[in-house]
C-alpha cells in the first residue's frame, strides 16, 4: 500500500473486499463515452498510463537499447543457427554428410564441365580452383540474400510468442549460411592443393576476408528481411537479381578479359561480391597473385600476348601468366578499402533499415 | 492482492483489418495486370472494424478473462495488445513485456522439442545456465515424456501446446495472452496450468486468457470482459454473474450453482457435489 495510488484507489478498494459487484476502480468501462477517462478521478487513461510509466505496446526500443538486447541475444542466436542447420539435412538418409557433400559435388560439377569437358581457361592459370572459390564466395552471399527474404515469415508463430529482438533472427540465418561456408573453405583445402596451389601464410588472409563479407551479408541480410517481410514479391524476384548479379562479378570468368570499357571494368570489380571474390583467390592461390593484373609493370606486348593468346584455348603456361603485365582496374592495394566500406555501409544501412520496422514484424 | 496499480490501459482502441481479394477480382494473372496497367489500388479492398473503441485498465495480479462468440475480437484485442496488431484509433500501454501464446501449437516446429524448449528459453533472454537449470522442470511440466527428442512436427496438437506453455510460462511474464492455447491440453494439464497461472498472477504478472471453455474462466480468472462485435457489452470482477448472462444471451442452458459458493453442481452420477454446505 503506497501513498501514491491513494487518491485512485480508494474506492476501488472497497470493491474489492467485498468480491462482488461491478468494478468500481479506473478499471471500469466507459461504455459509449466518446473520451475515456478514469472512472474515479476522470484522468485521462493515456496520462493514467503516463503516470505509471506505461508505454505503447507498438514501440520500438532506442538504439543502444536494442543492440544490448541483441546482444544477450548472442547465445539465441549461435543455437537458432546449429539447430536449424542441423534441421536441414535429418530427413535425409545421409543425413549430416550432405553438409559436406553439397559444396564437394558442385565442385565436381565444376571439375566435370570446366576440367574435362570444356578443357577451357579463358586466360587463368588454375581455372578450376578460380570457379570453385568463385561458386562457393558468392555462395554464401547468394544464399544469405535467398534465405533472409522470408526469415520472418518462416518464423512468424516464434515471433508472435515471444518477445526478443527481431533482428535476432536474419543475423541467425547468416550465421546458418557462415557455418556452411567453413565446411566448403574445408572442401577447399584439399581442392587448393591438388591443383597445385601451395600453403603458404597468405592463407590467414581468408579469416578477415570472410569476416567482412559476413558483415556485408548481416547488413543485406537485414535489409532483405524487412523487404522481404512488407513484400512478398521480393522473394520472387530475388533469384533473377541474384543470377545477374552472378554475372556481373566474375565468378567463372575473369573481369579483366571482358571486352569493355576501363570503368565499367572498374565499376563490375568494386561491387561487392566481385571484391570478397577477388580476396578471397589473392589469399589463397598463388597463381592468383602472381597473375593479377597490375602485379607486374606494364608491358604492353605481354599484355596484348595473354590477351590474344593466353585467352585461346590451349595457351601456354607462360602466356596465361601473362595478364601480370596488363593494367589493373582497381589498384590491387585499395580492394581491401572497398571491402571495409561495402561491409561498414551495409551493417550500418541495414541495421537502421530493419530497426525502424521492429514493432511491424509478425502483423497481419 | 489489494495493490492496484496499472500494467495494461486500453484507450478507445479501434482495430480495422483490410483483407483483399474480395468481389471481382478474382486473383487470376491476367486481373493483377490490368490492375497494375490501371494503376489502381485493389479495388477489392475490404475494411472490417473488428475492435470499435475499447477502453478499460487492468491492474497487477489480475487474471482477465475475455468472452464472446467467434469473430467478436477476442483474439484481435489480446494480438493488439501484444503489439502484433497497429490501432487505427486510441492506443493500448503496457510495460511492454507482452507475450502472446496462439493455438498453433510449435515454435519451430521442424526442431526437436529439446531445441525449443532451449531455444524458446534463450529467446526469452535467459542465460545458458538458467535454461539449464529450467530444462528439467520445463519438460516435466509439459508431460511430453519421451517425446521430447522427437521433432515437434510429430506432436499431437495437444503435445505441441503443453510444451508451447511450458516454455512461455517458465518465465514470469509482465503480461501474458493466452488465446485458447490451453484449450487442447487434457484434464490433468488443466489442473497444472491452472496453478501455474495463479503463480504468474502472484509473481505480480498479468494473464489474459482467451476461453470458449468458460467453467476455466470461472477458476482462473478475477476479472471477465464479455466481447461483442468488437464493443464490451459487460465487465466485472463478478466472473460468475457476466459468465451467467453471456451464456443466458447465447441462448444456452443455465448453469445450476450452488447457492452459497456459485460453484458449478455437477449433475454427474456418483459425483459427490463437494461443494454444498
Amino acid at each position: 500500500m503506497t501513498d501514491q495510488r491513494a487518491p485512485l484507489r480508494a474506492p476501488q478498494a472497497a470493491s474489492q473486499d467485498s468480491g462482488s459487484g461491478r468494478l468500481a476502480g479506473p478499471g471500469q468501462l466507459q461504455s459509449g463515452a466518446a473520451t475515456a477517462t478514469a472512472a474515479v478521478s476522470g484522468e485521462p487513461l493515456a496520462e493514467l498510463a503516463r503516470r505509471y510509466g506505461l508505454r505503447p505496446s507498438a514501440m520500438r526500443p532506442s538504439v543502444p537499447a536494442y543492440l544490448r538486447q541483441l546482444w544477450q541475444r548472442r547465445h539465441f542466436i549461435l543455437a537458432f543457427a546449429t539447430a536449424r542447420n542441423m534441421a536441414l539435412y535429418t530427413e535425409a538418409r545421409l543425413g549430416q554428410l550432405w553438409q559436406v557433400l553439397t559444396p564437394l559435388l558442385n565442385a565436381g560439377v565444376y571439375w566435370l564441365i570446366f576440367g574435362e569437358l570444356l578443357r577451357i581457361s579463358r586466360g587463368i592459370p588454375n581455372y578450376f580452383a578460380f570457379v570453385v572459390i568463385g561458386v562457393f564466395v558468392f555462395n554464401f552471399t547468394q544464399r544469405t540474400f535467398i534465405s533472409t527474404s522470408t526469415v520472418m515469415t518462416q518464423n512468424l508463430d516464434l515471433i508472435r510468442a515471444l518477445q526478443f529482438p527481431r533482428a535476432a533472427l536474419p543475423v541467425g540465418y547468416v550465421v546458418i549460411e557462415l557455418q556452411q561456408m567453413l565446411v566448403s573453405v574445408a572442401v577447399l583445402v584439399p581442392i587448393l592443393l591438388a591443383t597445385g596451389e601451395p600453403l603458404t601464410w597468405h592463407w590467414l588472409l581468408l579469416v578477415p576476408v570472410l569476416t567482412l563479407q559476413t558483415i556485408f551479408n548481416i547488413g543485406c541480410g537485414l535489409a532483405v528481411a524487412r523487404l522481404g517481410a512488407q513484400v512478398n514479391d521480393v522473394s520472387q524476384l530475388l533469384p533473377f537479381l541474384t543470377r545477374t548479379w552472378l554475372y556481373a562479378s566474375g565468378v567463372i570468368f575473369s573481369i579483366s578479359t571482358l571486352n569493355v570499357s576501363g570503368w565499367v571494368k572498374s565499376l563490375l570489380q568494386i561491387n561487392p561480391a566481385a571484391l570478397y571474390i577477388t580476396l578471397t583467390r589473392n589469399a589463397l592461390m598463388i597463381t592468383e597473385r602472381q597473375s593479377a593484373p597490375g602485379s607486374k609493370p606494364y608491358n604492353q606486348a605481354l599484355c596484348h600476348t595473354w590477351h590474344t593468346i593466353g585467352q585461346s584455348n590451349g595457351a601456354s603456361r607462360k602466356a596465361l601468366y601473362d595478364s601480370a603485365y596488363c593494367h589493373s582496374a582497381i589498384n590491387p592495394a585499395h580492394l581491401w578499402y572497398y571491402a571495409i566500406g561495402w561491409a561498414a555501409l551495409a551493417l550500418v544501412v541495414g541495421f537502421f533499415f530493419f530497426w525502424r520496422a521492429e514493432t511491424g514484424y509478425g502483423r497481419g | 492482492m489489494a495493490v492496484a496499480d496499472p500494467m495494461v490501459v486500453v484507450d478507445d482502441l479501434h482495430v480495422v483489418y483490410k483483407v483483399y481479394g474480395r468481389g471481382h477480382d478474382r486473383g487470376t494473372a491476367a486481373a493483377s495486370l490490368l490492375r497494375i496497367l490501371g494503376r489502381r489500388r485493389r479495388a477489392s479492398i475490404r475494411e472490417v472494424h473488428a475492435l470499435r473503441g475499447l477502453s478499460f485498465v487492468v491492474n497487477r495480479g489480475d487474471a482477465v478473462g475475455v468472452i464472446g462468440r467467434n469473430g467478436s475480437g477476442k483474439s484481435t484485442l489480446l494480438r493488439a495488445i501484444a503489439g502484433l496488431l497497429p490501432a487505427e484509433q486510441g492506443n493500448v500501454y503496457t510495460t511492454g513485456e507482452a507475450a502472446l501464446l496462439g493455438v498453433n501449437a510449435a515454435l519451430l516446429e521442424d526442431l526437436t522439442g529439446e531445441r525449443n524448449v532451449i531455444l524458446g528459453c534463450l529467446a526469452m533472454g535467459m542465460s545458458k545456465q538458467e535454461t539449464r537449470a529450467k530444462y528439467q522442470s520445463i519438460v516435466d511440466f509439459s508431460g511430453v515424456g519421451d517425446f521430447i527428442d522427437l521433432s515437434m512436427k510429430t506432436y499431437s496438437s495437444g503435445m505441441g501446446s503443453r510444451l508451447r506453455f511450458a516454455i512461455a510460462a517458465a518465465k514470469s511474464h509482465e503480461v501474458l495472452l493466452i488465446d485458447e492455447a490451453l484449450a487442447t491440453g487434457d484434464a490433468e494439464f488443466r489442473v497444472k496450468s491452472h496453478a501455474r497461472i495463479q503463480e504468474l498472477r502472484s509473481e505480480a504478472g498479468t494473464v489474459f486468457l482467451v476461453a470458449h471453455n468458460l467453467e476455466e474462466i470461472e477458476l482462473t480468472c478475477n476479472r471477465v470482459i464479455w466481447l461483442e462485435r468488437g464493443q464490451i457489452v459487460e465487465q466485472g470482477e463478478d466472473v460468475i454473474s457476466v459468465v451467467d448472462h453471456y451464456i443466458a444471451a447465447s441462448g444456452g442452458q443455465p448453469v445450476s450453482r450452488d447457492p452459497v459458493t456459485r460453484r458449478r453442481i455437477k449433475a454427474e452420477v456418483g459425483q459427490p457435489t463437494a461443494a454444498t454446505s
